[in-house]
């Protein structure tokens, strides 16, 4: 009954697949199936530029991507002394750093620690370490999303980090993905795989960074498997610069009595889009996702966040703040799922925005479809101004105006910003919001009034 | 009078089931089944119509095909059903001798009398006595219409749509497709295509309608679609409230039901709109029932009032979003809704509240109840516009699980361009406690009376803003549709 309209902009990337394939004949039989499995995928979709009647697109206008032209096969350059400044950095953790898509090992900084397998994902597909083959777009890539499907038809290098069972390691795992300096536009797909073994627990930043300037396509993928009765203390620091286009998929399994906390930390890009997908499938996993976004300019910053309670007993809270100046806008999409059998669910979900400007946009929809009868779920969302009372209170307290709206605003951020917890990462989001504040402030025009 | 007539009705409804689902035998005209341009020509030549709303219909109709070729039927609620075969629906069916319009009751078939009497419509003297003004729309034709006279003395019409047509046609033309233009949707473009009759209301300036409006709905003829099409305009400081209720017989053929309705509220009136809403919800295997696809909205103007306030027992799908649009600075929107999924039952319900005035202010309470096999899912928009300086939204939507083979779900969408709106929105799921269950029955009521209870304790925040006897019925309804779901 539906007439089909042509999926949008697969050309643009079907002669880059055709050369790819032909570069990557010697990869393993199983990887060339889940690529062309994928790119069959994508060419069905194409990208999800049609918002009407789309749920999962409807707020965010991805027109400017499917205008938009990409080289391929260029690289530019990226020195160690850059990334210590573009993104978080300490030397004491064991830091995996990919290059454009590619796993560089003059960058990365490991320190052999015990029970820690990172390094290049290239390198454990052609070695099958671990259970790459049954692991990898197994849960993602398979699904009918079209940037997870585009980027795994490509998926080559990235990045792997396997905890072996019960190690606790000390210092957190650092992956950052860098996009280099090259003056063309270019599209990446950058890939990470993570297993982390029964009763491991570890501490994994992953960060973003750019240091084009040009307009750079990024649709990275992230796979999380949590074991048995392991905990997994995720980051995610996105920082692309603002021409850039970054649609991130991440997907996480948490097997029995796993915690999964992620925290996100967005502030970069054109337009940008966090999709956060957990799936608890065993009886007491917990999970909490929580993010701090700050957009402004004309920034699109999009929070995709889906929890799906599959077996009983199992907790997931959401909270996620914004903070939106000028004519930006920014969707948060969360949503619990409670399946069947999932009894004895706790869910949790907010969403907290605060607006400083007339022609920012904030679209919030925190939904629950529960199919259980013992629950308990809960959710709010508010949005709002900085308004003259409070600004009045802090001024009559000898506090001047500029210095009170970035204390307020400050304030505000504060409980997602100490969620921060190794002290390099915590000290790099607090300077990057000292820095954003003024930016916001400056395209303010509602703080303090009525 | 009144007392005796819920009385009447509350026996109807302790024996469970459906109660509604006779079959009234009435000779019946029928348009050929199936939609094209000629039936829309032929339902518009058997209405009389005047030129001008024939070409709307053929508009609404040639859009509605645009529709369907391009996109098909709406496909993003969480509702599942088979496809529609909108060939397969008879959109025209009227009982037969109504063409002309009965002048007084005793014009009207007695057969047809006797539905609306199981139907406990106050229909007949009754009706003025309980106050009670009554548009009753069979099938597709307004059957008869109460206290017309008495109304008409303050100005206030209330009418058949056909008839508002005929003797009020610029009024008609001045508000149809003001609010849901066929352009809107695809119910509201079907709708507005073959649309049959419905019921009109237009209260004057300054006049406060001393008594509250209702019209009672009936699907009747087996594989017909009813496409009534409501419209009620408030002028500048009036106030009116309506009430609506609805049902139709046991089939196990699926029915079609696509209204819409428009409210007009003009500067300082205020229309308040209740909904019982009981079309046949299906056997409880999920057999048959009414697809209930309904566009209602209405437009506030400068310190207006709308307030929706629905209860949802019935049909086997509904699809439903009364909502309003806040233009006019000050304007008030309200929405209390309790909806009910039993057996195989689903619901996508919920509304829309369109901020654009200064200091508007809208109110959102919903109630969802699921059990059986039953998914009800709130969906709700709060758009606050660049404009809307101090707008204040409230939004409540609790849901209610009775049963672990039930879905309750809950889709706010929060759409935010002015920052100085304020915005709150709160929900929650549980079931019914098992110590507040514990507690009733340790005093002597049955688990089934306990959860009753405690149900309608639960949905009290909505039931009591409806007129007293809808009030009562509805807390009926609620514990009828229940029967089977509990023990």
């Amino acid at each position: 009954m539906t007439l089909a309209t042509p999926p949008t902009a697969v050309d643009k990337f079907s002669t880059e697949y055709e050369s790819f394939v032909v570069e990557n004949s010697s990869s393993p039989d199983w990887l060339k199936a889940v690529r062309q499995q994928a790119w069959s995928t994508f060419s069905e979709l194409g990208l999800p530029t049609k918002r009407r009647g789309t749920e999962l697109w409807k707020y965010t206008n991805l027109q400017p991507l499917a205008d938009a032209d990409f080289a391929y096969g260029v690289t530019g350059s990226v020195s160690l002394d850059q990334m210590k400044v573009v993104g978080p950095w300490d030397d004491a953790f064991d830091t995996v750093v990919v290059v454009d898509g590619e796993f560089s090992v003059e960058l990365s900084n490991l320190h052999g620690s015990t029970g820690l397998d990172a390094g290049s994902l290239a390198e454990a597909i052609a070695a099958g370490t671990g259970s790459v083959e049954s692991q990898l777009a197994s849960l993602a890539g398979r699904e009918k999303y079209a940037f997870t499907a585009l980027s795994t038809a490509f998926v080559d290098d990235g990045a792997y980090v396997r905890i072996a069972d019960g190690t606790q390691l000390e210092q957190p795992v650092h992956v950052v993905f860098v996009t280099s300096d090259a003056a063309e536009n270019r599209a990446s797909y950058p890939r990470l795989l993570v297993d982390a073994g029964a009763g491991s627990s570890v501490v994994l930043i992953e960060t973003y960074v750019n240091l084009a300037e040009s307009a750079q396509f990024a649709a990275p993928v992230v796979e999380m498997f949590a074991g048995d009765g392991s905990s997994v203390r995720h980051y995610r620091v996105q920082m692309e610069n603002e021409s850039s286009f970054h649609f991130g998929t991440t997907r996480v399994a948490q097997m029995g009595n796993t915690d999964f906390t992620s925290t996100s930390f967005a502030v970069g890009a054109s337009i940008a889009r966090n999709d956060i997908h957990t799936l608890l499938d065993a009886p007491g996993a917990n999970c909490t996702l929580h993010g701090l976004y700050m957009t402004n300019g004309e920034q699109q910053q999009d929070q995709e966040i889906s929890t799906t309670h599959a077996k009983p007993g199992c907790s997931s809270g959401q909270f996620y703040k914004g903070i939106l100046s000028g004519k930006s806008h920014a969707v948060f999409s969360g949503k619990v799922v409670v399946e069947r059998d999932a009894q004895k669910s706790d869910a949790t979900q907010k969403d907290l925005n605060l607006l400083l400007s007339r022609g920012a946009e904030i679209d919030a929809k925190p939904s629950l479809e529960i199919y259980a009868d013992d629950v308990t779920a809960a959710h709010g969302a508010t949005a709002g101004h900085v308004d003259r009372d409070t600004l009045f209170y802090l001024q009559s307290r000898g506090v001047d105006e500029e210095a009170a709206k970035a204390i307020l605003i400050r304030g505000f951020a504060e409980e997602m910003l100490n969620e921060f917890k190794p002290p390099a990462l915590h000290e790099f989001v607090e300077k990057i919001t000292d820095e954003r504040i003024p930016i916001l402030l400056a395209e303010s025009d509602t703080i303090g009034t009525a | 009078m009144t007392n005796q007539n819920t009385i009447s009705r509350e026996s109807d409804l302790s024996g469970g089931e459906y109660k509604w689902g006779f079959v009234t035998d009435v000779e019946t005209d029928l348009a050929p089944k199936g939609l094209s341009e000629d039936i829309v020509r032929l339902i518009s030549a058997k209405k009389e119509e005047p030129g001008w709303l024939l070409d709307w219909r053929l508009k609404a109709y040639r859009h509605w095909v645009s529709l369907y070729e391009s996109e098909g039927e709406p496909d993003w609620a969480m509702i599942d059903y088979p496809d529609v075969d909108f060939q397969d629906i008879y959109y025209y069916a009227a009982p037969k001798g109504t063409n002309e319009a009965p002048k007084n009751l005793d014009d009207v078939d007695p057969e047809m009398l006797e539905t609306f009497e199981k139907l406990g419509i106050p229909l007949q003297e009754r009706a003025a006595l309980a106050g009670v003004a009554v548009d009753a729309v069979f099938d597709s034709i307004s059957v008869a219409t109460t206290m017309e006279k008495q109304l008409g003395e303050l100005g206030i019409i209330f009418c058949s749509f056909s008839e508002a047509v005929k003797n009020h046609p610029d009024l008609v033309k001045k508000y149809l497709g003001s609010v849901v233009p066929y352009t809107d949707n695809f119910y509201a473009a079907l709708n507005a295509a073959v649309f049959s009759d419905g019921s009109f209301a237009y209260i004057p300036p300054g006049v406060r309608c001393p008594i509250e409006l209702m019209t009672y709905f009936r699907i009747n003829t087996e594989g017909s679609g009813q496409f009534e099409r409501t419209l009620i305009v408030a002028d500048a400081g009036a106030y009116v409230s309506y009430l609506e209720g609805c049902t139709a017989p046991f089939r196990k053929t699926s029915q079609l039901h696509a209204a819409t309705v428009e409210l007009v509220a003009h500067d300082d009136s205020e229309i308040k709109y209740s909904t019982i809403q009981n079309w046949f919800p299906g056997t409880p295997e999920g057999e048959g029932g009414v697809y209930n696809f309904v566009t209602k909205r209405g437009r506030a103007d400068k310190n207006a009032k709308i307030s929706w306030t629905q209860v949802e027992t019935g049909s086997a799908i509904t699809w439903k979003y009364p909502s309003v649009i806040l233009r006019g600075d000050n304007s008030v929107g309200e929405f209390f809704s309790v909806a009910l999924a039993n057996n195989h039952q689903q619901a996508d319900t919920g509304t829309k509240m369109i901020h654009i005035g200064k200091n508007t202010k809208s109110t959102i309470v919903s109630k969802g109840i699921s059990a059986g096999k039953g998914n009800n899912t709130y969906r709700g928009q709060v758009q606050i516009m660049p404009g809307a300086e101090n707008a204040v939204n409230h939004t409540q939507c609790d849901s209610l699980l009775v049963g672990d083979q039930c879905g309750a779900h809950t889709v706010p969408y929060i759409e935010v361009r002015n920052p100085t709106a304020r915005l709150e929105h709160e929900a929650s799921t549980s079931k019914v406690s098992d110590d507040q269950l514990f507690y009733l029955m340790a005093r002597g009521l049955s688990e089934e009376e306990a959860h009753h209870m405690i149900i309608t304790g639960w949905s009290r925040d909505v039931i009591k803003e409806l007129p007293f006897e809808f009030a009562l019925e509805a807390s009926q309804l609620l514990k009828v549709s229940l029967e089977g779901a509990v023990g």
